[in-house]
């Protein structure tokens, strides 16, 4: 594993680095990273990169492939777009983790702020602790599971998708609903909560889209002739 | 003598009470606004006579080139004539008309651009210079389609519908377009209004350095806007990296709108550029940070007013969708049969039903559409505005069309004076200046 010391060099300095040591099928590990934004982006290939520190914003976003280990925190939408991969954060993420995410697993060992999973497409998201309100906000396909408590309006506005909530709802969004779990979904929870080293003691509650949103209600006359 | 029907309760807004109070919601319909509001016909070029000589109109070389982009990209957008083609979706558009606007722009040397549901494959085959828009939905965004871009393009908002996120419905929502923005077949899909990942212009700075760091800082980052608060979020939009701002003013197309935001939000076109340009100026970035305006542009003429406002360059969508034969009988259309509406008054895009296979997925209804010839009567349409700005900037004496100014122009009327800022014809007067 190569390293590199982030403190002395700029986001521009440290991506080009990082991303030349990638195209030589390096392992890399960035120390210092002082919370910067914008690092570890656009990477489209397979690779192996630990961070000794907190993230900023907007970091190992735009990613199809890479394992990256996080030990620290996060800013804003860490994962943001993720194709495929796996983000492994230690600590807390803040607002918009796994933003748009459209495959492959983001891990967040305690707790995530608002809007996590916003307009997720695909893929898994896994927080330990709480997470914040408008989890899962328009989502549209992939799974979210919550360990720990939601805040208001989860899954609001929702197509399609599940997410999973251990601790307390504080309230669903707009057109969101709870059901049960079938026992293969538990199990499969179960399984990527131990994979992920967390033991399994929680009740999951399941939610869903209500699909009362799907469509408008009434069409014109014109429109009802087209469909 | 007084009008024997109402000013007020007009048919039409009869006509419209009677629908809503059969459908009890908003009306939905595709186009542009209805509203008559100052436009560039309000505007006249003063040509040379005694004060200034002619270029030879038909033949003297005329500079069209422009460059977009060249403050922070490595490779700007450069681009043969400053009319470009604006973003419109594959899934409001059929894939043939995609294709052919993607080609048309490449025929002339010009751009073209996405639109919310990714980039569809032979559209970027198509095109030499793509730009790929990153919208609230962020319907099939793809790191790997972002970095084949020549341009990107941020949409922040709207013309035709600002404040909110763009509209589908479900007719439209098949196969490939459910697939590829990864929603259920059939539903009628209202986009986020917001970004997922960004909410005000603090956030907006990083995410363009995130963009710029995905791209290695080669291609340049458009912002759009629609056209309302334009002097505030021009400045807070180039403060915050934008090597380009659009405004796309209210007279936009678009493909589906509740046509209570289609016809009463937003600015139009003229006012839209002049306080743009003067934003740019007071923050010390005026000929840093370029500016397109978008909205309403329909010949030539257009184009030219809007760059001796200001803009460097404009982008066309409605426009470009006449050229591909919107609103027009073509062998096998039949407007009223089909739409119910005689061609020339058609707005129903959003039903899915176009008759000449531009707004549709309807398979048997997009094979009206040929995308070669399709492509060839939109790079007709872009040589002709060309030529026709080329011809104007020749009878001011100016070689170059972005030596064109706002002294070139007088207006006709009073509101015209005072959104352009330009003299009342026959008079020295600007309406609307502050003392």
């Amino acid at each position: 594993m190569v390293s590199i010391d982030a403190s002395e060099l700029s986001t521009r300095e440290l991506n080009i680095k990082l991303n030349g040591l990638i195209e030589d099928n390096q392992n890399v590990e960035i120390i210092n990273p002082r919370a910067r934004h914008n690092i570890i982006v656009g990477i489209l290939q397979k690779c192996k990169i630990t961070i000794e520190g907190s993230l900023g914003y907007y970091c190992a976003s735009l990613l199809d492939g890479p394992t990256v280990f996080i030990k620290g925190n996060s800013g804003w939408a860490l994962g943001e777009n993720l194709m495929n991969g796996v983000i492994k954060l230690s600590k807390d993420a803040g607002a918009s983790v796994g933003a748009s995410m459209r495959g492959g697993e983001i891990f967040v060992g305690r707790n995530a702020g608002a809007r996590a999973g916003i307009s997720m497409k695909g893929g898994t998201l896994i927080i330990k602790g709480n997470s914040g309100f408008l989890t899962g906000f328009m989502m549209q396909k992939g799974t979210i599971i919550v360990c720990g408590d939601v805040g208001d309006a989860v899954g609001d506005s929702m197509y399609e998708g599940t997410i999973y909530v251990g601790g307390k709802i504080t309230s669903l969004g707009n057109d969101a609903k709870i059901v049960n779990p079938t026992q293969t979904e538990l199990s499969v929870i179960d399984k990527k909560l131990k994979k992920n080293n967390v033991s399994n003691t929680y009740k999951f509650k399941k939610i869903i889209s209500g699909k009362k949103l799907y469509h408008f209600d009434k069409l014109e006359r014109l429109e009802k002739s087209a469909i | 003598m007084v009008r024997k029907t109402s000013q007020i309760f007009s048919p039409w807004v009869i006509q419209d009470i009677h629908a809503k109070s059969d459908l009890g919601r908003y009306r939905i319909r595709g186009f542009s606004s209805f509203q008559k509001v100052t436009h560039f016909d309000d505007l006249t070029f003063l040509s040379t006579g005694l004060t200034r000589f002619p270029l030879e109109g038909y033949k003297e070389q005329c500079n069209t080139q422009t460059v977009i982009g060249a403050l922070n990209a490595k490779n700007p957008l450069i681009l043969d004539t400053p009319i470009y083609i604006t973003g419109m979706s594959y899934g409001a558009l059929s894939a043939n008309a995609k294709t052919a606007l993607g080609k048309a722009a490449s025929l002339v040397g010009t751009a073209s651009c996405t639109g919310d549901g990714g980039m569809l494959p032979s559209e970027r085959k198509a095109s030499d210079k793509l730009i790929y828009q990153v919208l609230p939905s962020r319907y099939g965004f793809n790191p790997h389609h972002l970095k084949q871009a020549q341009a990107i393009e941020i949409v922040v908002g709207q013309g035709a519908k600002p404040g909110t996120g763009g509209m589908l419905m479900g007719i439209k929502v098949l196969d490939n377009i459910s697939e590829m923005r990864d929603l259920p077949k059939g539903i009628d899909q209202r986009s986020p209004a917001r970004h997922p990942d960004w909410l005000g212009p603090d956030d907006l700075a990083m995410k363009i350095e995130q963009l710029r760091e995905a791209t290695n800082w080669t291609v340049p980052i458009h912002v759009k806007l629609g056209a309302c608060r334009v002097s505030d979020d021009v400045k807070l939009a180039a403060k915050a990296g934008a090597d380009a701002v659009v405004v796309d003013s209210m007279l936009a197309g678009t493909g589906a709108s509740s046509e209570i935001l289609l016809d009463h939000s937003g600015i139009p076109t003229v006012p839209a550029i002049v306080l743009a340009r003067e934003a740019l100026r007071e923050i010390g970035l005026n000929g840093k940070v370029d500016l397109i305006a978008s909205g309403g542009i329909r010949s030539g003429a257009d184009v030219a007013k809007a760059l001796a406002l200001g803009a460097d360059a404009v982008a066309i969508g409605l426009s470009a969708l006449i050229a591909l034969n919107c609103n027009r009988e073509i062998p096998g259309s039949n407007f009223m049969e089909e739409i119910g509406v005689p061609a020339g008054e058609c707005s129903h895009c959003h039903t899915g039903k176009c008759p000449v296979g531009i707004a549709t997925q309807d398979k048997k209804l997009t094979k009206r559409l040929d995308p070669d010839e399709g492509a060839e009567r939109v790079a007709n349409f872009l040589n002709a505005m060309t030529m026709e700005m080329s011809l104007l900037t020749r009878s001011l004496g100016k070689g170059d069309v972005h030596s064109l100014e706002p002294e070139d122009l007088a207006a006709l009327t009073i509101e015209a004076s005072a959104m352009a800022q330009v003299p009342l014809v026959g008079t020295n007067t600007i309406f609307g200046q502050s003392s």
